[in-house]
C-alpha cells in the first residue's frame, strides 16, 4: 500500500528494538473480549484509478456543474471562484498543517488569518473578528451564548425570518441550558416584527438576519435602538455577506455582534459543508468571544509576527469555564475567504454586489410578468420570495427534467407560505439563463 | 546537522495585504453586466469597505510567500501527539473537488443529490463496521461538536428516563475539549485521577459514580497513549448506576481492525475524520466529527439523517426524539468525501495502518528510553508521552527541546499535554512515517539532549532557522492587536 512505507525488514527490525515477537503482541493489552473478531468487512483496497471511477460515478448523479441552472440560495450561494484560490489553497503548507500551536513555523496561516480577521471586521463595521467557527448556524448559536454571558440575562429573541436551520441549531445548542428562546414573527413586508420586544426587559440578545431568509433587508438601525432600549445586545446574522458590499453594514447600524456564513467568499458549496462561520464583535466583548484569535506581536529580534492569543478563554486552558468548546475550526475556509477578499478588493466587491442585486431584480420583474407576485414588499438583495400561480408545482418538476432548479419551495419551512418559492440569482446567472427560466415557465 | 532536514534557505518578506496594492486594482474577473442597473434606496446603501485593490499577480505572490512560512505534513514529520498528522492522500482532495461534489447545492431535490446521499450513507456504514458501533451521524463539524452531540444525547437519554442528571465523570487523561463540551450541556464535570499505571481503575470510578451522574467521558486510548484496560468493568459500573459511557475516539488510529468499541461497553463514540481518516487539517480545520451510537440510542442522533429505501436515498427529519440539528446543512461534506476515498483506498488494510501506527510509537519509545524520561513505561498504543525530567538539571525545558527540534527540520510533538505529566512531550509518529524518517527524528532528539548538557543556550535561542524567532506571547495577550 503506497501510504505505508514499512517493508517486512523494517517491521522485523523495529519489533526487535521493541522486544516484541510480532505485531499482535503490541495489542496484547486489549482484553480479548474487547477485540475485533476477524478482518474488517469493508470493500477495497481500490487503486487510485478504480477509486476515481467510483467517485466520478457518484458525482455525475448530482444536479451540479455546467449542465444545470440552479436558482437556489437559502444559505448556500453559487458564486464564481477565481482559479487562483483553488491553486493557492492547494499549497500543501496551508492544507497539511495543524492548528498553529508553533507560531515560528506557522506564520503563513497566522498572517493569513490575521488578514481575514481584519478584512471581515472592515466589511462588517466591527472592531474584531475571530479566526472562524464551523458555519453560520453555529456562529449564531455561539453569539446567543456569548450574549447570555455578557448580559447575564437568560432569554433570547430570535426572528422567524432568520434561516430556519440556523434557528434549529441554536435551539439544539440551548436545549440543555434552560435559556428561553422567544421567536419574533415577520410582518407583511417580510421584515421582523419587533413590537414583541419593545418595553420588555430581560433579553440577552435580539437576533435578526439581514438580508433575511426571504432575502429582505431588515431595518438594522431600528432593531439596534429597540434592542438597546431593552438592555439586549443586537445580534445581526447573515447568510450572504456579499450583501455588505452594497448595504450599510451591521456595525454602522449599531450591532453588538455580527455573525453568519462566509461560504460566498471563495468556498465551494460542497453540498453544504464545510462552510465558514464568521463571528465579529466589539473590542469590549473580546474576553467573552468564542473561538481562536490571532494577534500581532514581535519576536525576539523585534520583527513583526503573529500568534494565537487570548487562549485563556479557550477550552484547553479554561476547561469547563471556557467561552466555547470549539477547538478545530474552519481555518482553511477563512484563508480561502482572505484570498477571495484580497482578489476582489473594495471596488470589485461593490461592483459584484450591485450586479447580484441587479440580476435578482431583473428576475423578479420577469417572473412578475409571468404571473408570479412578489410575496413581500421590503427591498431585497440577491434572492426573493414569490407566490407562484396555481399549478406551478407540476411545472417545477418539469423544469427539473430540463436541468433547471426553479428556486426553493417554502411550504416545508413555513406552512403559511404554501405556494411560495425562494429564488436566487447571483452573478453566475446570465440574462439568457433567466430568460430561459421564464420562457420555460410560460410554455 | 547536515543529515537532518532543517536547513537555511531564501525566505521572502511579505507585507500585510493592505500595505500593498492600489485602489483601482482588482484581481478577479467580473462578468459583463447584461441587465439594467436598478437603483437602490440610498438610505440602505453603505460605504465601500476599505479592502485593498490588488492584481492577480500580487495576490498569488502574497499567499505563495505566506505558505512558505508554514510547515505541513508534506514538509516533513509532524509527530504532534493526539492530532494524528498522517499523510493526506492527494487523490482524495481531487475527488472532493469533482464538479458534482464541490458545486452541489445542499438543497437540491433528493432526485438530483443521489450520489452525495449514497456516499454519506455508505460512509456511515463503513464507520459502523470499523468501530463496531450500530448507527452513525456524520453531521458534527469537528471533534468538539461531536462531543457536544454526544453530551446532548446523554442529556436527552436521561430526560427520556424521566430523571435528568447533573454530573459527568471526566478523567485527567481525557482530551482538553471534554470538560468544555460537557459544561456546554449543563453538566458539571467531576474529575477522576488515573491510577498508578496511567489508566483508570474500576475502584476510582465506583467511588464517584452515582445516580446523579449522567455517565463518563473516557478517551480510549487515553492521552497517555495507553489503552484503558478496565474499560469493560468501568462500563459495567457506569451502566449499573444508570449512566452512559461516552468515548472520545480521537485516538481511533490505534484501534482499527483491532478493537471493537461496541464490545467495550461504549454507548456513544465520536471520531475525527481529520485524524484517523487522513483528511487534511487545513491549519486548524475544517474537520468532521461523526458520532457513533448503540442501537438503543439511535433515536437521539442529530437530524436530518440519510435514509435508504430500495435503491433510493433521501433525507429525513422524522425522528421525534432526536437532539436536533447541529449544522446549517449536513456537516462537512467535502471532508466526508475525502474520508470515504481514504477508507476505500485502504480497505481491510486499515488494520495494518493501526498496526504500524502502534509499531512506530513503541519504536520511538524504545529507542528514546533513557534519553528522555518516559512518564509511564508500559507498552503504548499509537503515541507515547515523555517529559523533560532528565533535562531539568541543565535548566532546559520541554519548550526549549520543542523549539530546537524545529531547527533540525521536524515539527515538534505536542507539549505540556496531557496535564498529568509535568513537562509532557507527546509523540505520535503515525503509520505513514518510514523507519528512516523516525530514526532521523530519534537522532535529532538525542543530539538536542546532548546540546542541552553542553550548550543549553542553543536550545534557549531556538529556533534560529525560521522566518521569525520566538514570539512575545505575553504582550500579545496583554495588549491584543487582532486587526490591522
Amino acid at each position: 500500500m503506497r501510504y505505508l512505507p514499512h517493508t517486512e525488514d523494517d517491521i522485523a527490525l523495529m519489533l526487535e528494538a521493541i522486544g516484541a515477537t510480532d505485531l499482535d503482541e503490541l495489542f496484547a493489552m486489549i482484553p480479548p473480549q474487547c477485540r475485533k473478531d476477524g478482518e474488517l468487512r469493508i470493500p477495497g483496497p481500490l487503486t487510485e484509478w478504480e477509486l476515481e471511477r467510483t467517485a466520478q460515478e457518484l458525482a455525475e448523479t448530482m444536479g451540479a456543474g455546467r449542465d444545470y441552472v440552479v436558482f437556489l440560495g437559502a444559505g448556500s450561494y453559487e458564486h464564481f471562484i477565481p482559479a487562483t484560490i483553488r491553486y493557492l489553497l492547494g499549497r500543501s503548507e496551508f492544507t497539511t498543517s495543524y492548528t498553529p500551536y508553533q507560531p515560528e513555523i506557522s506564520q503563513g496561516t497566522l498572517q493569513a488569518v490575521y488578514e481575514y480577521q481584519t478584512l471581515v471586521s472592515r466589511l462588517l463595521g466591527m472592531e474584531i473578528a475571530n479566526a472562524s467557527l464551523y458555519d453560520g448556524a453555529s456562529a449564531l448559536a455561539e453569539a446567543l451564548l456569548a450574549s447570555v454571558r455578557i448580559t447575564r440575562h437568560d432569554r433570547v429573541a430570535v426572528s422567524q425570518a432568520l434561516h430556519p436551520h440556523y434557528r434549529q441549531v441554536a435551539e439544539t445548542y440551548l436545549q440543555s441550558t434552560g435559556f428561553e428562546v422567544v421567536e419574533l414573527p415577520f410582518d407583511g413586508d417580510g421584515r421582523t416584527d419587533l413590537s414583541r420586544i419593545s418595553g420588555e426587559k430581560g433579553f440577552a440578545a435580539v437576533a435578526i438576519q439581514s438580508p433575511n431568509f426571504f432575502g429582505c433587508i431588515e431595518d438594522l438601525q431600528r432593531a439596534a435602538n429597540l434592542s438597546h432600549d431593552t438592555g439586549a445586545l443586537l445580534v445581526v446574522c447573515f447568510s450572504e455577506p456579499l450583501a455588505y458590499g452594497l448595504l450599510k453594514n451591521p456595525g454602522s447600524c449599531g450591532a453588538d455582534i455580527a455573525c453568519g456564513e462566509g461560504q460566498s467568499f471563495g468556498v465551494p458549496q460542497s453540498f453544504g459543508g464545510p462552510g465558514l462561520g464568521i463571528f465579529a464583535t466589539r473590542m469590549a466583548h473580546v474576553r467573552n468571544m468564542p473561538g481562536r484569535l490571532v494577534g500581532r506581536t514581535r519576536d525576539l529580534d523585534g520583527n513583526r509576527g503573529f500568534t494565537l492569543t487570548l487562549a485563556t478563554r479557550e477550552q484547553h486552558i479554561r476547561r469547563e469555564k471556557a467561552t466555547s468548546n470549539i477547538c478545530t475550526n474552519n481555518s482553511l475556509c477563512a484563508v480561502a475567504a482572505a484570498m477571495y477578499m484580497a482578489s476582489l478588493g473594495g471596488n470589485g466587491l461593490r461592483s459584484l454586489a450591485s450586479m447580484n442585486r441587479d440580476k435578482a431584480e431583473y428576475l423578479k420583474r420577469e417572473l412578475a410578468s409571468a404571473g408570479f407576485s412578489p410575496r413581500f414588499s421590503a427591498p431585497t438583495f440577491n434572492e426573493f420570495v414569490v407566490q407562484a400561480p396555481s399549478g406551478f408545482h407540476q411545472a417545477y418538476e418539469r423544469l427539473l427534467e430540463k436541468k433547471i432548479v426553479a428556486g426553493l419551495p417554502l411550504a416545508g419551512y413555513y406552512p403559511e407560505l404554501d405556494d411560495c418559492y425562494l429564488l436566487c440569482a447571483t452573478e453566475t446567472k446570465s440574462k439568457a439563463d433567466m430568460d430561459a427560466l421564464v420562457r420555460e415557465i410560460r410554455s | 546537522m547536515k543529515d537532518f532536514p532543517g536547513a537555511n534557505g531564501l525566505v521572502l518578506n511579505e507585507r500585510l495585504l493592505w500595505e500593498k496594492g492600489k485602489p483601482g486594482r482588482c484581481g478577479m474577473s467580473l462578468p459583463e453586466a447584461d441587465v439594467d442597473p436598478v437603483p437602490m434606496d440610498e438610505n440602505l446603501v453603505g460605504e465601500i469597505p476599505d479592502w485593498p485593490g490588488l492584481s492577480e499577480v500580487e495576490v498569488v505572490r502574497h499567499f505563495t510567500r505566506l505558505s512558505q512560512w508554514n510547515y505541513g505534513v508534506d514538509s516533513g514529520m509532524y509527530p504532534l501527539g493526539s492530532c494524528t498528522m498522517k499523510y493526506n492522500p492527494k487523490i482524495n482532495d481531487q475527488i472532493a473537488a469533482l464538479n458534482g461534489f464541490a458545486h452541489a447545492h445542499p438543497l437540491l431535490p433528493a432526485l438530483l443529490s443521489q450520489g452525495a446521499l449514497r456516499l454519506m450513507h455508505e460512509l456511515g456504514l463503513l464507520l459502523a463496521e470499523i468501530t463496531g458501533m450500530d448507527a452513525v451521524s456524520l453531521q458534527p463539524a469537528a471533534g468538539a461538536q461531536g462531543e457536544l452531540a454526544g453530551m446532548l444525547i446523554l442529556f436527552a437519554y436521561h430526560r427520556s428516563m424521566g430523571k435528568p442528571r447533573k454530573k459527568i465523570i471526566v478523567p485527567d487523561t481525557a482530551h482538553g475539549t471534554n470538560p468544555a463540551s460537557a459544561a456546554l450541556c449543563g453538566f458539571k464535570p467531576v474529575g477522576v485521577k488515573s491510577g498508578p499505571l496511567g489508566i483508570l481503575t474500576p475502584e476510582a470510578i465506583a467511588e464517584i459514580m452515582d445516580e446523579d451522574t449522567a455517565g463518563i467521558m473516557v478517551t480510549n486510548p487515553n492521552t497517555l497513549g495507553l489503552f484503558e484496560e478496565h474499560i469493560q468493568d468501568i462500563s459495567e459500573i457506569v451502566h449499573g448506576n444508570g449512566g452512559l459511557v461516552y468515548c472520545d475516539g480521537a485516538n481511533m488510529n490505534a484501534l482499527m481492525g483491532r478493537g471493537h468499541v461496541g464490545k467495550m461497553g461504549v454507548d456513544v463514540l465520536h471520531l475525527n475524520l481529520h485524524k484517523t481518516f487522513s483528511t487534511p487539517h487545513g491549519g486548524g480545520g475544517p474537520g468532521a466529527g461523526p458520532i457513533c451510537v448503540t442501537q438503543s440510542l439511535e433515536r437521539f442522533l442529530p437530524v436530518p439523517r440519510v435514509v435508504k429505501d430500495g435503491d433510493r436515498y433521501s433525507l429525513s427529519t422524522d425522528y421525534p426524539d432526536s437532539i436536533g440539528r447541529l449544522h446549517g446543512f449536513y456537516g462537512s461534506f467535502a471532508v466526508m468525501v475525502k474520508a470515504y476515498a481514504y477508507i476505500l483506498s485502504m480497505g481491510p488494510l486499515l488494520k495494518q495502518a493501526s498496526n504500524l501506527a502502534v509499531l512506530n510509537a513503541n519504536y520511538v519509545k524504545a529507542r528514546l528510553k533513557g534519553v528522555l524520561d518516559i512518564a509511564y513505561d508500559r507498552p503504548c498504543m499509537h503515541e507515547c508521552v515523555f517529559s523533560d525530567k532528565l533535562q531539568r538539571s541543565s535548566k532546559v525545558t520541554t519548550l526549549d527541546i520543542a523549539k530546537r527540534l524545529i531547527d533540525y527540520g521536524f515539527h515538534p510533538p505536542t507539549i505540556y499535554f496531557p496535564l498529568v505529566v509535568s513537562g509532557a512531550i507527546m509523540v505520535e509518529p503515525t503509520e505513514t512515517e518510514s523507519k528512516e524518517e523516525i530514526d532521523l527524528f530519534i537522532e535529532a532528539i538525542k543530539s538536542i539532549v546532548k546540546e542541552a548538557e553542553e550548550d543549553p543556550e542553543k536550545l534557549k535561542q531556538a529556533p534560529r532557522r525560521t522566518k521569525v524567532r520566538r514570539l512575545d506571547e505575553t504582550s500579545a495577550a496583554r495588549n491584543p492587536c487582532l486587526t490591522g
